[in-house]
């Protein structure tokens, strides 16, 4: 007992426990700016929520409105970006993961598509502009949507590509050894494996397009009134917060809250939503 | 699928109906088989080669608009500090200073706290709360950026400016660093914008650590604690050393998604085109300029130069990101879905 109790044991247990401590301490802090920031959203938009949210359009200075143009552009750009991208991400994520195993390319591709998908969403925005806006004169809806496009294909190329890695290679054998075309054995056996995986990636880039406010900025801009021609500048749900948030209009500010809360409100259960169709199929 | 189509179809199948029409249908098979095949191959392979082509188109565009500014700067564009739309004078260094510092700060908090997390997942939590907490902490990372910046703007500002002129008697008096801490308390400013970047950070790099730590194999952790070693250390001289490589790979990640960020700090930066020793006074970071005054900016010289500052961003992101992807190079796939 008298080893036990010597000074540079002592010294051991103190940093042990110290260090352990702080950590806990770290994760509490992590929590804590969790529960800070949803508290904030939700007490703010809640006060703020009135019966035109749905009905009305974004309002001048001083008078009353909703957000109901830019839900509709919002949901409007979101599809279109879906469509868009969803099939090209899917396809090229099929590349990888089916034909290009081995090969240098595909862990070229599979390098540079990981860096696309974390490079800055509003250095996308600007390479949109200078492609679509500047030769087409305006900004417009469709230059929005393809803006988002391009943040969900990578999303769901890596999904793809690593769903369907996980199918297993004798489902394919059995399939190519009935005398089924690759093409067909992909379309019928691995896509089907793995329709969940790529139904979960799908949502978690569709998460991640709906909150993105920059790259919109130089492309959807914004449009005060209701509209649904993806040819001209349109409202959506991010820039507006941003520019009610900013504006020294208490109505606007309250919209601004509001639009937060529902932004905030849809990403989280989209999230939440794909974190269970995950755990329900890949146990890791 | 290397046998010849045309095997089948020229081969002795008999002449009655049922046959002929097998055989038919056979061909009609085959000329799917042999296009179809192709086709799809072809197909997904340009679309996946088209990835590697945006990221170019990226570069190439914005360094095509970004010229005229480049150009007419010279190299001086890079360390001026002149940002006058009205005359036209251009410099890229105080967007500059602000982004690299801003995000340094994020990571001077990020770093320690991301650690700390999973270091408490890997190691103290019990199983069942690891998940959750795991959960918890991504769902920092989903939160929209402009929700950190409303938030950041209305209610971190105000309780930061509480602490400010603590600040600017306690650290401003400090040799050496003090004259970083000394300056108005308004709330917004340099060092708000980078405790608000080092939150949104915090997901991705304790993501990335947790992951590793995980797998680290259990035989090499049981050695040292068999020879009495406590957690602590088998922390430090077991976990960190074996897993340091992707340690750093991922607070390289979180650096990279910093850089880039946008909308947070925009709204609390304090978007003023001056050079302050000072962290508490406002500054102006890349993303945050071109987010508020691209808009703006109708002389074709203030949009190149905009532009111009866009191409930096994206040549740093892509550095700092490559270098990262390059330290994580060996970690499994499929590992971190926060990394997403």
């Amino acid at each position: 007992m008298k080893l036990i109790n010597n000074a540079r044991y002592r010294r051991r247990r103190f940093w042990n426990v110290f260090n352990l401590s702080m950590s806990i301490v770290a994760t509490l802090i992590g929590l804590f700016w969790l529960i800070w920031i949803l508290w904030t959203t939700v007490r703010n938009g809640a006060a703020a929520i009135n019966i035109h949210l749905f009905t009305g359009d974004t309002p001048a200075p001083g008078s009353m409105g909703g957000l109901r143009n830019a839900f509709v552009g919002s949901l409007l750009m979101i599809g279109v970006a879906v469509l868009v991208g969803t099939p090209v991400g899917i396809l090229a994520g099929t590349w990888l993961a089916e034909f290009a195993q081995g090969k240098r390319l595909g862990s070229i591709i599979r390098f540079f598509n990981d860096i696309l998908l974390s490079a800055p969403s509003i250095v996308i925005g600007l390479f949109i502009y200078a492609i679509m806006v500047v030769p087409m004169g305006h900004f417009s809806g469709l230059a929005g949507a393809f803006s988002l496009a391009i943040l969900l294909l990578p999303v769901v190329l890596r999904t793809t590509d690593e769903m369907l890695t996980m199918v297993p290679g004798t489902m394919r054998e059995a399939a190519l050894a009935l005398g089924a075309p690759h093409w067909k054995m992909i379309v019928q056996i691995s896509y089907r494996a793995a329709r969940s995986g790529i139904l979960t990636g799908i949502l978690l880039a569709i998460a991640r397009i709906s909150g993105e406010t920059a790259p919109l900025l130089f492309t959807a801009l914004n449009n005060q009134f209701f509209s649904m021609n993806l040819n001209e500048p349109i409202a959506n749900i991010p820039v507006v917060i941003f520019q009610f948030a900013m504006s020294p209009y208490h109505e606007w500010q309250d919209l601004a809250w509001m639009g937060a809360l529902m932004a905030t409100f849809a990403v989280l259960v989209l999230s939440l939503g794909s974190r269970f169709l995950i755990k329900d199929r890949s146990p890791r | 699928m290397a046998i010849d189509d045309s095997s089948f179809s020229s081969s002795g199948i008999s002449d009655d109906d049922s046959s002929r029409y097998a055989h038919s249908r056979l061909l009609h098979l085959s000329f799917f088989a042999r296009y179809g095949d192709k086709g799809f191959r072809w197909l997904t392979g340009a679309l996946a080669i088209f990835v590697l082509f945006l990221l170019l188109g990226v570069a190439v565009s914005l360094l095509i608009r970004g010229w005229e500014a480049f150009h007419h700067f010279g190299p001086a564009f890079f360390w001026s500090d002149a940002w006058d739309p009205v005359k036209e004078n251009f410099g890229a260094l105080i967007p500059i200073y602000g982004t690299v510092v801003s995000s340094l700060i994020a990571l001077l908090i990020a770093v320690p706290v991301s650690f700390g997390i999973a270091l408490f997942i890997s190691e103290l939590a019990p199983k069942w709360l690891r998940q959750p907490i795991g959960s918890a902490i991504e769902l920092l990372a989903a939160i929209p950026s402009i929700i950190f910046g409303m938030w950041g703007l209305f209610v971190f500002a105000p309780v930061f400016a509480l602490a400010e002129p603590w600040m600017n008697d306690h650290l401003g008096v400090l040799p050496g660093i003090g004259g970083l801490f000394r300056g108005p308390p308004m709330g917004i400013g340099m060092l708000a914008a980078g405790i608000i970047l080092g939150i949104m950070v915090i997901p991705f790099i304790s993501a990335i650590m947790r992951d590793v730590f995980l797998q680290v194999p259990a035989m090499l952790k049981e050695s040292a604690y068999g020879v009495g070693a406590t957690t602590w250390e088998v922390t430090r001289s077991v976990v960190l050393p074996y897993t340091r490589t992707a340690v750093v790979g991922g607070i390289f990640l979180g650096l990279g998604r910093a850089l880039g960020e946008t909308m947070a700090v925009t709204f609390v930066i304090g978007n003023a085109h001056d050079l302050h020793l000072s962290l508490l006074e406002a500054g102006n970071s890349i993303a945050a300029a071109l987010a508020n005054e691209f808009a703006e900016a109708f002389s074709p010289m203030y949009k190149s130069a905009l532009m111009a500052l866009g191409f930096i961003l994206f040549i740093i992101t892509f550095v700092v990101l490559v270098m990262a992807k390059l330290m994580l190079w060996h970690l499994g796939k499929g590992q971190s879905k926060v990394g997403l």
